[in-house]
């Protein structure tokens, strides 16, 4: 199997699995209780966060661990709409193309009352800074913005951007779950007020994540009950995954630059053959890209039965298409940066990784002309576009 | 749980009665690249009986495998028969379809009977 679906998530990690089972075999208690089997495994959850904090140049108590990155986007969002609300004001600003974890907790928001901007990201799927400052208003509570995108990977002006929110004393948040463990993300870089993660993204185990929340961030909570995370996430933790999370980091950040170079030559040869079918597009700016991602749309053929027969062939990928999104509309992303529905419903994301080899990438690139190609044998867009009755779009 | 049955995998994989058919006597094209599917039937007809069938289908896997399965199903038939073929039909001979794919077979169908259509306006000029 080759598995190029790393932005769905990843395969945990040899050391995180440890972790866990040794956590969970020896180290069992709540961190609550106060006898020393329970203090233990508030000491490890301590350990953790400081060892997370480090991993992005925060202070330990600025981390607080959540169930995943969509539950640290809601939390995020939510405080600090409640703080905006409470001044008066109700104005947020985002981008078109943010994960569903965001983009719906701001429709929810607007249904209580308050307005959002979303920026434009232009064909190349990238904000442009200026046009957030033109965006913000005196009512503006908060700007968010994600880091790297998951569809496209394309990664965003965060630091220009922060920069802008701290003149204007507005809070930023980014949704950094697809670039935490993969490029280099530090709070103090990027101005952020607050940070999302998620730990499946980077070897961890799934079910959770941290938020990054600044000092002077005020927290509300999504959960009620219990007084972890200093009051602000109820819930005895989740102490082996909070664990694991850590270690997982860690290990990520071990030789990043190498890694990222590494992974970056492979990713470019994945564009490069894929660039030879013809009628087809990257999606998203080729430089300032996530290591591992590539994304392309076929003129001519729909994303479902391509990922179907790259299945087939052992290959695991995804896609931006209606049939995949279970909706009638293909991805939101794709939409975005301006492709017609008719080329949006024909693409691949391929998210490789360190185990994808160069023969991997050459199979990859094999696999999907031959699909490719198959299926435009039988589709009737195909014809018409061959045979001049519709243009080509790309 | 796969996505899909055994059935609608193996018309999804081999299709049947792939490609065209030049001297159709019949032609249909519905759906829209817009929603993601478009399905185009050809029909060689002779004495009100389907002799051939032929399909081009841009879409998911559940529209390839129902424009197959519908092209199985009205082969070798009567017009009149074939006229009487159900997207309920396509998806129960398919072993079924998951709830939000059903309208691929609804596509198939209706592919079919735009395709009778064509045959019989051509007929009556
Ligand atoms: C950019 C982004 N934000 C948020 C999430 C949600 O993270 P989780 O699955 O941990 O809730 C994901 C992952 O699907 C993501 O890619
Ligand atoms: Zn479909």
């Amino acid at each position: 199997m080759i598995y190029a679906d790393n932005a769905a998530t990843t395969k945990i990690s040899e050391t995180a699995i440890k972790t866990m089972t040794s956590v969970m075999e020896e180290t069992w208690g709540n961190p609550s209780s106060l006898y020393a089997h329970g203090q233990r495994a508030k000491e490890l959850l301590e350990e953790a966060r400081e060892e997370i904090a480090r991993a992005i140049g925060a202070e330990p108590r600025e981390i607080y661990f959540t169930s995943g990155g969509s539950e640290a986007d809601n939390q995020a969002i939510r405080s600090m709409a409640a703080q905006g609300k409470k001044k008066g004001k109700m104005h947020i600003v985002s981008s078109a193309f943010e994960h569903h974890a965001v983009l719906h907790t701001l429709k929810a928001l607007e249904k209580e009352g308050f307005e959002v901007t979303l920026v434009d990201v232009h064909e190349k799927g990238v904000v442009v800074p200026e046009e957030v400052e033109e965006a913000l208003r005196d009512d503006t509570c908060l700007v968010t913005i994600m880091f790297a995108n998951n569809e496209i990977g394309t990664i965003q002006p965060i630091a220009e951007i922060g920069e802008i929110c701290k003149k204007r004393g507005i809070p930023f948040h980014t949704d950094a779950v697809q670039a935490v463990g993969h490029i280099p993300v530090n709070v103090k870089d990027g101005k952020f007020d607050l940070l999302s993660a998620s730990a499946h993204k980077f070897h961890g185990p799934k079910g959770v994540g941290f938020l990054y929340a600044g000092k002077g961030v005020r927290l509300t909570n999504l959960i009620e009950g219990g007084a972890q995370e200093r009051g602000k996430r109820a819930g005895t933790e989740n102490v082996p995954g909070i664990a694991a999370m850590a270690k997982a980091l860690t290990e990520a950040l071990e030789g990043l630059e190498e890694k990222r170079e590494r992974l970056t030559k492979k990713r470019d040869r994945l564009i490069e053959g894929l660039k030879e079918i013809e009628h087809s597009a990257l999606n998203g700016a080729a430089d300032n890209r996530l290591p591992g991602n590539v994304n392309f749309c076929f003129e001519g053929i729909e994303g479902e039965s391509l990922l179907l027969l790259l299945d087939d062939k052992g290959i695991c990928a995804s896609s931006g298409s209606a049939c995949t999104s279970g909706s009638l509309d293909p991805s939101h992303v794709l939409l975005a940066i301006g492709r017609v529905h008719d080329v949006a419903h024909g693409s691949l994301r391929l998210s490789i990784d360190e185990e994808t080899s160069d023969e991997d990438v050459e199979t990859i690139i094999r696999s999907v002309k031959e699909v490719v190609e198959y299926l435009r044998s039988f589709s009737p867009i195909w014809r018409d576009l061959v045979n001049g009755k519709k243009e080509f779009i790309l | 749980m796969a996505l899909y049955s055994e059935k609608v995998m193996d018309h999804f994989r081999n299709p049947r009665n792939v490609g065209v058919i030049e001297d159709a006597d019949g032609i249909g094209e519905v759906g829209n690249a817009k929603c993601g599917d478009i399905m185009k039937m050809y029909l060689k007809i002779e004495d009100d009986v389907i002799r051939d069938v032929k399909f081009e289908t841009f879409g998911c896997g559940s529209a390839i495998a129902s424009s197959s399965m519908a092209t199985e199903l009205i082969k070798g038939q009567p017009v009149s028969e074939a006229m009487k073929l159900t997207n309920k039909a396509v998806a129960e001979a398919l072993d079924g379809l998951p709830d939000y794919k059903m309208h691929c077979s609804v596509l198939a169908e209706e592919a079919i009977q735009s395709a009778l259509d064509d045959y019989r306006k051509k007929k009556e000029s």
